[in-house]
């Protein structure tokens, strides 16, 4: 089932009756050339690509829950290429430009709205640093630009700007960055990727993963044994335990992070935005309700939802930040599990097992790289190496400490991320 | 959430400092060699359910406490002080 202006005028005017499924609940057949475990924005676009870009078609995305039931649908939607050190910085850059062109490619509205991202700073040392930024994004190719406070003033007019504790010195815009619909993002690779014959298999929760001598020959899943000489490991959040099956210890500790939305408001945020200072961003979806986030709770957790201490933290935030939102009533709150590496950056290799790929370490940032991710890990699965984009989100990082990516300068701490 | 510091008693979470997982206490000797670094530095179980972590009480008597918990709960099983906790 394809979308096109002709079908959907016709579609409306013969009361919606012809559009079908939009993927085939398939049930597992005894093997593949390829098994993807988990069935979220990376296990869906790494599905899509290895059919679209390498002619692999007989794959099997396993999902214990539902599609899209995971992290992709458990975020706030920001899309962004505005990374600094060498290895993050081609790689949200190459994610970008698939972002640019996925909706032609998948045929599919992902409402992707590139309203532009400002990081406001409120500090000389700060805006320093966002202009040493902003030249790294504009080497790596992308968009950057520095606003002024008068500028920032025309934009933005309702913000805080004159108090004494964070005033406002300026900010870095990226015009190219905006938002997409996280659940159409999922069902659109799905749909591609069901399409070209890739078998997306819910409610199949892997409970092993095969090696002999060396080499990966299968899994043992909730709905029996699949044979497969390539397993790629994609369950952010969840990857510990994934790859506990095969026997690895990851350097990754889960955390919470909260976000929340309020009731449906008419337009009046025309960006994302984000505060430099009590770390607080902020957009508005399609649907009017104001979409925003903070801090990771800090400790190592599992529950897919937060404590209060860092809601009023955030709460804080925002309203020092913009006191116009005070009156809004926040209508839900959630919590994503995070899958935090030492360094804050993702991991796309191969591993020690011979078939074993691992996919993981994606940090708050797992949405915006949903297509570089899958097209990265699709052509690692397919010709075992390295695409050039992801070259350097290695796992032997930590060990020799070459080409570690701490974006934030923390140091390469699990509990400083 | 709240913790329970052994020496100032029940206490808001804010008060403490998490410094992860209570893997301080079982530090390799320094000519382990880079594998056992690796692993005691970077690499963590990172379990779903009960584990043991290691806390501050910054805002407190500044003791280090190692708590155990469950990760999907977020109950706090039990608190004891660090020096007393065996690895």
């Amino acid at each position: 089932m394809r979308f096109s202006g002709l079908r959907v005028i016709k579609e409306g005017l013969t009361g919606n009756k012809g559009w079908s499924a939009h993927w085939r609940d398939a049930s597992p057949k005894d093997a593949y050339d390829v098994v993807i475990i988990g069935g979220g924005g990376h296990g869906l676009s790494t599905a899509y690509y290895l059919a679209k870009e390498h002619g692999i078609t007989n794959v099997a995305v396993l999902e214990k829950g539902y599609l899209g039931g995971g992290n992709v649908g458990r975020n706030t939607t920001i899309v962004r290429a505005n990374y600094f050190l060498p290895g993050n910085s081609e790689f949200y850059s190459h994610s970008l430009k698939l972002w640019e062109g996925l909706e032609e490619d998948l045929n599919y509205n992902v409402m992707h709205s590139q309203r532009g991202q400002i990081v406001l700073f409120h500090s000389d040392g700060q805006r320093d640093a966002a202009i040493r930024r902003g030249n790294a994004m504009r080497n790596q190719g992308d968009d950057a630009e520095l606003l002024s406070v008068a500028q920032l003033r025309r934009m933005v007019p309702y913000l805080d700007y004159d108090q004494a504790r964070f005033p406002i010195y300026g900010g870095l815009l990226q015009r190219r960055a905006g938002t997409a619909r996280h659940d159409a993002v999922a069902w659109g690779y799905a749909r591609g990727a069901s399409d070209r014959g890739v078998d997306l298999i819910q409610n199949c929760e892997v409970t092993g993963i095969d090696v002999e001598n060396g080499k990966v020959t299968g899994v043992q899943t909730s709905r029996g044994t699949i044979r497969t000489k390539k397993v790629a490991m994609i369950t952010a959040g969840r990857s510990s335990q994934t790859a506990a099956m095969a026997g690895m210890r990851l350097p990754i500790e889960s955390h919470v992070l909260q976000a929340f939305v309020t009731e449906g408001l008419k337009p009046c945020i025309d960006h994302v935005i984000s505060f430099g200072m009590g770390h607080f961003y902020i957009s508005q979806s399609d649907k009017g309700g104001l979409v925003f986030g903070g801090d990771l709770d800090m400790y190592a957790s599992y529950a897919a939802r937060g404590n209060l201490p860092l809601v009023e933290h955030v709460m804080e935030a925002g309203m020092t930040l913009m006191p116009m939102i005070g009156q809004a009533k926040v209508l839900r709150s959630w919590g994503g599990i995070m899958d935090m590496s030492p360094d804050g950056s993702p991991i796309i290799d191969k591993t020690h097992i011979d078939g074993l790929y691992l996919n993981c370490g994606w940090c708050y940032g797992g949405f915006k790289a949903v297509p570089g991710s899958g097209h990265c890990m699709a052509h690692l699965v397919a010709t075992g190496t390295p695409h050039k984009a992801a070259a350097r989100l290695r796992l032997d990082r930590f060990k020799t400490g070459f080409g570690l990516m701490d974006e934030e300068g923390t140091g390469a701490q699990h509990n400083l991320h | 959430m709240r913790i329970t510091c052994p020496i100032c008693g029940e206490r808001d979470r804010r008060e403490f400092y998490y410094s992860g997982h209570a893997l301080a206490l079982d530090r390799p000797t320094e000519d382990a060699g880079s594998e056992a670094w690796d692993d005691y530095v970077h690499n963590r179980d990172n379990p779903c359910g009960e584990t043991r972590d290691l806390w501050y009480h910054e805002m407190g008597c500044g003791a280090w406490v190692v708590v155990t918990r469950n990760t999907a709960t977020h109950e706090v099983i039990a608190t004891k002080l660090a020096e007393e906790a065996s690895s």
